[in-house]
């Protein structure tokens, strides 16, 4: 080990009460914005989540649609003009919309956010059908009353078992299949259905849809393709699934305001946390003054000195992190089936590992204008 | 041939501005040859720790020269006169100034280490000048377990472990009890016998003038005694007084 090191690991580790203080404001700080990124990351995925199973090469959607969930109806012209276009190769119709879900039990009413589209089996091919199915069969939606639910909502629901019966819209339900993480960020449940018995529950006439996912030719060019459909079709949009996404989370995220909230309570952590560290390191620099003016003295120069305050913060840094990263860790585990998650990934966790060790560097500016200044005379009048 | 470690000439030091200007150090001319302990005494506020932070180039002064082994430290930056006392200077403070969370032999070392030199070498260079002021037992206490003429005795072999061309010491007996300060004049003394090595002392304790060759008297800002001495006797040489020569 290097003197330096040595010498910032033992300047760090002597004044124990200082060090917690760094350390704590650094795992508060990190922890904050763990769980804020955490929870945007887990919303952001959560907004496209249907996109993202939905298996469509292009979707048609009614003009102005924000997301996936605040979709007009499209008047159903639109599927038979699209067929027409060269290179598609199916046109499946989507139904969504707000429901109320009512457990014969008896209690209040539930809204729920129905999903219905072909399910495949004898109604052709696949639209947008649950995935993750912990319990019964996918197939058994094309069944009288069939939907499917997420595990994570059966106490909402008042149904947590295969053959359990509810009403929606004052119609008969039967739940078939049980998902499991298919979960909501409006903490709404999500209920599949097929395509006839979502309309019937949601009263849309049978020829309209909110949404046609376009599947392509195998030998066809998606964009081009794409570009065929919106000269076609004038009275709605034509979105990649990149584009619908895209249009979904700045909707949700920056348009009501959701994201940047906890993006702001995430850059107010990273704040705190500068702060708490520069305090300490600063008054802990300012402590060490004799010690850094004799260094200075006996001819060290000012990047030697400067190291050893870097290193200081970065040890800091590096213990502040762990201790958060294992937090971040059981946070993650805990709240893994809640209605809204906390997700780290790899890039996260290595974003986090960047913003703790930039945070420190920062923290240690004020400690190092100290030294700058350092007069190596005064280790002469005391 | 004397071989001069520091030279000064016509050194002139201003501190403060307006009504607080003081004319700290007023045409100082000395030299520092190797081989001799020179002292330098004089009442408080004569200038003799200006003169020292002057001599050890940290402190540039208002006008003169300064030269370290024949090198002038005129113009020259912080950085400069930084890399210029690490190799050419070694310290010694009233109070010590040990790193508390570094042992004696990393104190020691830490001369070699801001220099760059983290060799093998360099670990045994600390531990010789650590057995050099009888302290080969202590290498690995903290300056907290080691009584004050300890850490002097450390102070000490940390200043001359880098092989400087002066030792300057601010007060080294200050401290110590009259057992222990002789213990590190002996040390001091028996550094001087290095030709290569100058050695100056600021001090105002008598109990040193025995150890010494030479005794500077300062008072404000200017020499104005120089007393040459036999050291093996105590008798005085020559003694010249302002206005008879350079010192």
């Amino acid at each position: 080990m290097t003197l330096i090191l040595t010498l910032a690991s033992r300047n760090l580790f002597h004044d124990r009460i200082r060090l917690i203080a760094t350390v704590v404001g650094i795992v508060f700080s990190i922890v904050l914005v763990t769980v804020q990124l955490g929870v945007f990351l887990s919303f952001e995925r959560m907004i496209t989540t249907m996109i993202d199973h939905a298996e469509a090469d292009i979707w048609i959607a009614p003009p102005e649609t924000k997301s996936f969930e605040g979709s007009a109806l499209l008047a159903g012209r639109e599927r038979l003009k699209a067929l027409s276009v060269d290179g598609v190769a199916e046109v499946i119709p989507v139904v969504v919309g707000y429901a109320s879900w009512r457990n014969p039990k008896g209690g209040a009413a539930t809204p729920i956010f129905l999903v219905g589209s072909s399910v495949g089996a004898s109604s052709g091919s696949a639209g947008l059908r649950p995935w993750n199915v912990v319990e019964g069969r996918v197939d058994d939606l094309s069944m009288p009353d069939a939907v499917a639910i997420d595990r994570s909502y059966a106490e909402q629901l008042g149904v947590g078992e295969i053959g359990g019966a509810a009403e929606i819209g004052n119609q008969k339900a039967r739940v078939v299949a049980i998902t499991r993480g298919i979960r909501s960020f409006t903490t709404t449940p999500q209920v599949f259905a097929s395509l006839e018995r979502a309309r019937a529950y949601l009263g849309v006439p049978s020829s309209q849809a909110n949404y046609f996912m376009v599947r392509v030719a195998p030998d066809a060019d998606v964009a081009a393709v794409r570009s065929r459909l919106a000269a076609g079709l004038s009275d709605a949009e034509v979105l990649t699934p990149a584009e619908f996404r895209h249009r979904s989370r700045v909707f949700w995220l920056f348009d009501t305001g959701a994201g940047a909230a906890l993006l702001g309570s995430a850059i107010l952590g990273i704040i705190v946390g500068t702060v708490i560290v520069a305090q300490t390191l600063y008054s802990s620099t300012k402590d060490h003054l004799k010690e850094f003016a004799t260094l200075r003295a006996i001819g060290s120069s000012r990047a030697y000195i400067l190291k050893v305050i870097v290193i200081q913060a970065l040890l800091s840094g590096v213990l502040g992190f762990s201790i958060a990263a294992a937090i971040g860790l059981a946070l993650v585990h805990a709240t893994a089936d809640a209605a809204l998650p906390i997700v780290m990934t790899p890039e996260l966790t290595l974003g986090l590992f960047a913003l703790t060790i930039a945070m420190c560097t920062i923290a240690a500016i004020a400690a190092i204008r100290v030294v700058t200044r350092i007069d190596p005379a005064m280790v002469f009048a005391q | 041939m004397t071989n001069i470690m520091v030279e000064a000439t016509d050194i002139v030091k201003v501190l403060g501005e307006g009504a607080g200007r003081v004319n700290a150090l007023r045409g100082i001319n000395m030299s520092l040859p190797g081989g001799q302990l020179t002292l330098l005494m004089g009442p408080s506020g004569s200038g003799k720790t200006t003169l020292l932070s002057v001599l050890g180039c940290m402190l540039s002064p208002t006008s003169g020269t300064v030269r370290v082994r024949g090198r002038s430290t005129t113009g020259l930056d912080s950085e400069a006169l930084a890399r210029l006392r690490r190799e050419n200077v070694g310290f010694v403070f009233q109070s010590y100034h040990l790193f508390p969370t570094l042992t004696a032999a990393e104190n020691v070392r830490l001369t070699l280490d801001v220099r760059g030199d983290r060799s093998p070498h360099a670990r045994l260079k600390a531990e010789e000048a650590l057995a050099t002021v009888g302290l080969a037992h202590k290498a690995n206490a903290f300056p907290r377990e080691l009584s004050g003429g300890q850490q002097q005795r450390v102070a000490i072999a940390r200043a001359i472990v880098g092989d400087p061309a002066v030792v300057l010491a601010d007060e080294p007996t200050a401290a110590l009890d009259s057992e222990n300060g002789a213990v590190v004049m002996t040390l001091l003394a028996k550094m001087a016998g290095n030709p290569a090595c100058a050695l100056f002392v600021v001090t105002h304790d008598p109990r040193i003038i025995p150890f010494c060759d030479r005794i500077l008297h300062i008072e404000d800002g200017r020499v104005v005694a120089d007393e040459r001495r036999d050291r093996r006797n105590g008798s005085i040489l020559t003694l010249k007084y302002a206005g008879g020569g350079a010192a």
